[in-house]
């Protein structure tokens, strides 16, 4: 089979095969349309890439390490474990790569205000980062529940002197953040830079979101290429939106030896419903300005969803994942929140690192498959944040008081 | 000629504007829907906008996301309003019902199913708030070959070539939102609203009416006098939420908030 150009998605209406769009309220087309253009020109602009660069380098820490994890590797007793240290950028996660980036398309777009929608809190800290940076005025939507879940996080947005607003509609976490922003942006469009946070939302959004994170899977390539001598055989990272997972994948999507799992949570496990699994477990719908998988029962309505991570609780999932599944070019699955807390303790035990909760879930996946392979196969996990947010979700889960 | 345009053109024949309340299906319970239709239309509707509950309505303010949720607690199903139509119909066969909600729920029951559903129970028209133009090339004939007009936004931003492409698909009205925001929002401003309306006027012959911020008879005269007539949703929905203890009593309120809004906009 003649490999697609996977380089030339999504089309010029934002669509990945049947997937993506733009289904929004009147008001954000013309916006959108706009934001479409000037990053058409903007990406090609000598000069705004030489900004984007410099930022990635000197402000983010860029490159981040592919980290060889020796004792995790002699622990699992298989193939080679390699991290790619995304914890180690500045604001602890991935999410900073595609800040940056909407940030200075926000700054050359004349904008004077950001908007921004976060669940575990790291994109509403990388946003109100950049935003501090650059003197742009910044609101994050965060839902309640993830507000009390990821406390650290909310002080760590105020300091940077942005305004939290927490979100009381729908099941008040993710999802319900994202309504409002959009809320906030149809309403303040004229001053206002919506930065989404992942990969959906509508056309450009996936495309922006996917092109910023995709350094990390640039460096991989070239970073394999020196420490391993070739690609890897497998890549793995944790699907939520799915920000991260796409920039490792993308760039690497040509390459039909590299093999490609995405992790989704399965919660309390995909039998019992209470997961946030729409690639596993959903089925094509619209949600949040694209078509793609999402969670929802028979009449259509979106569900709510169960993640003992606020970073993937979320029922919709990024369309370029939806086609790339159809497609069979990546493949999803899901670990439970007891299979990502244990990964996390034996990280934090053998490397002497702590992941994020979201990353611990393509540890586990990676921790099931790395014995059954030979020791002379790579594999790439995208350690796409730090553990330290997650610290008192984990005391509280396991009994422990930190007062 | 569908019974949307069949309206609007008498009303146009008369001199007189279109007065259009919107409230939402299966709010505060789905037995008390049929019942404030008909109180609507006794206090002076033209068209009826029956909203289908979603679990997210990106593009409402907090009152109507609240009757989405007031009626969600009883799982108002878009077929269920479909059925609250068909109950409608039994008394009342002249006043047209505009179904208006989000694209999810429609896609899960299946375009063509829904389509010939909502015409047998006699629905007349379909404005889906996050599907814009581009994204309606099977959506829009397959409504037109049911029977069904199709209703399209135009905002603020739209640029003529937005209003041409919706002009194409669109039928029985178009829908024009007076502000850059969501339903219910406050900053109406009824000049802007004007020259918006003419400019839509000199591309198409389509009715616009005009919805969002319209919240009484002042606002519903001003704003009916520039197009040809006014869509009335929050400021109905907000009287039902605070009267969702005695539902007993929001036929009556909601006739006496509509009332005047219809005696205004008659004495143009």
């Amino acid at each position: 089979m003649k490999t697609p150009d996977y380089s030339a998605f999504p089309d010029d209406r934002g669509h990945f095969g049947p997937y993506g769009g733009r289904f929004v309220s009147e008001t954000l087309m013309e916006p959108l349309r706009r934001l479409e253009e000037a990053y058409a020109r903007l990406k090609n602009d000598p000069a705004f890439l030489a900004e984007l660069d410099d930022d990635l380098k000197h402000y983010v820490g860029r490159p981040s390490p592919l980290y060889h994890a020796k004792r995790l590797t002699k622990a699992w007793g298989g193939a080679q474990v390699w991290l790619k240290r995304e914890d180690l950028n500045h604001t602890g996660a991935h999410k900073i790569n595609n800040t940056v980036g909407q940030a200075l398309l926000a700054k050359h777009l004349g904008k004077t205000r950001i908007i921004a929608e976060t669940g575990a809190g790291q994109h509403g800290v990388a946003s109100a980062t950049i935003a501090a940076r650059l003197g742009l005025k910044c609101v994050v939507y965060m839902g309640i529940e993830d507000v009390e879940r990821q406390s650290p996080n909310v002080f760590r947005m105020k300091l940077l002197g942005a305004e939290v607003v927490p979100v009381t509609s729908g099941t008040k976490t993710l999802k319900d953040a994202l309504n409002e922003a959009m809320r906030d942006w149809v309403t303040n469009v004229d001053d206002t830079f919506y930065v989404i946070g992942t990969v959906a939302g509508p056309h450009p959004y996936p495309m922006l979101v996917r092109d910023f994170n995709s350094v990390v899977g640039r460096e991989v390539i070239r970073q394999s290429k020196e420490q391993m001598g070739r690609l890897p055989d497998l890549l793995t990272a944790c699907v939520g939106g799915g920000s991260n997972a796409i920039g490792l994948f993308h760039p690497m999507l040509p390459f039909p030896e590299v093999r490609m799992v995405g992790v989704e949570a399965g919660g309390d496990g995909i039998e019992t419903g209470r997961h946030a699994a729409p690639l596993s477990a959903g089925k094509p719908g619209v949600l949040h300005g694209n078509r793609t998988y999402v969670m929802a029962d028979d009449d259509g309505q979106i569900i709510g969803t169960h993640s003992v991570s606020a970073g993937l609780d979320y029922p919709g999932v990024g369309p370029e994942h939806a086609w790339l599944k159809d497609a069979g070019r990546v493949e999803y699955t899901a670990v439970t929140d007891d299979e990502a807390l244990a990964a996390f303790h034996e990280l934090a035990h053998a490397e002497g690192i702590l992941p994020a909760l979201e990353s611990s879930h393509a540890l586990a996946y990676a921790k099931k498959v790395a014995p059954g392979m030979a020791a002379d196969r790579h594999i790439v996990v995208n350690l796409s944040g730090r553990g330290d947010k997650d610290i008192f979700t984990i005391a509280k889960r396991e009994g422990i008081s930190l007062t | 000629m569908s019974r949307i345009s069949g309206v609007l053109e008498a009303l146009k024949s008369k001199g007189r504007k279109a007065l259009i309340p919107f409230i939402t299906a299966g709010d505060p319970h789905p037995k008390h829907t049929v019942g404030l239709m008909h109180a609507l239309v006794e206090a002076g509707a033209d068209v009826l906008e029956l909203g289908v509950p979603f679990s997210d309505p990106m593009a409402d303010g907090p009152v109507i996301q609240l009757a989405c949720e007031r009626a969600l607690v009883h799982h108002t199903s878009l077929r269920q309003c479909i059925a609250m139509v068909a109950e409608f119909r039994q008394r009342d066969t002249k006043t047209p019902v505009v179904l208006m909600g989000y694209l999810n729920p429609i896609e899960a029951m299946g375009l063509e199913n829904f389509a010939k559903t909502a015409h047998a129970a006699g629905v007349d028209g379909v404005l889906v708030v996050d599907l814009a133009v581009e994204e309606a090339p099977e959506f829009s004939p397959t409504l037109a070959k049911a029977g069904l007009d199709c209703i399209f936004l135009i905002a603020p931003t739209s640029p003529a070539a937005r209003i041409e492409a919706a002009a194409k698909l669109a039928s029985g009205y178009l829908y024009y939102v007076s502000l850059k925001g969501v339903t219910g929002a406050a900053n109406l401003d009824v000049d802007s609203v004007a020259a918006k309306v003419a400019e839509i006027r000199g591309i198409t012959g389509i009715p616009v009416v005009v919805g969002f911020g319209i919240r009484d008879a002042a606002s519903a005269s001003a704003v009916s006098a520039v197009s040809d007539g006014v869509i009335v949703g929050s400021a109905l929905v907000s009287e039902i939420e605070r009267n969702q203890a005695h539902p007993e009593r929001l036929p009556e309120l909601l006739k006496a908030k509509l009332a005047p809004m219809r005696m205004a906009m008659d004495r143009l």
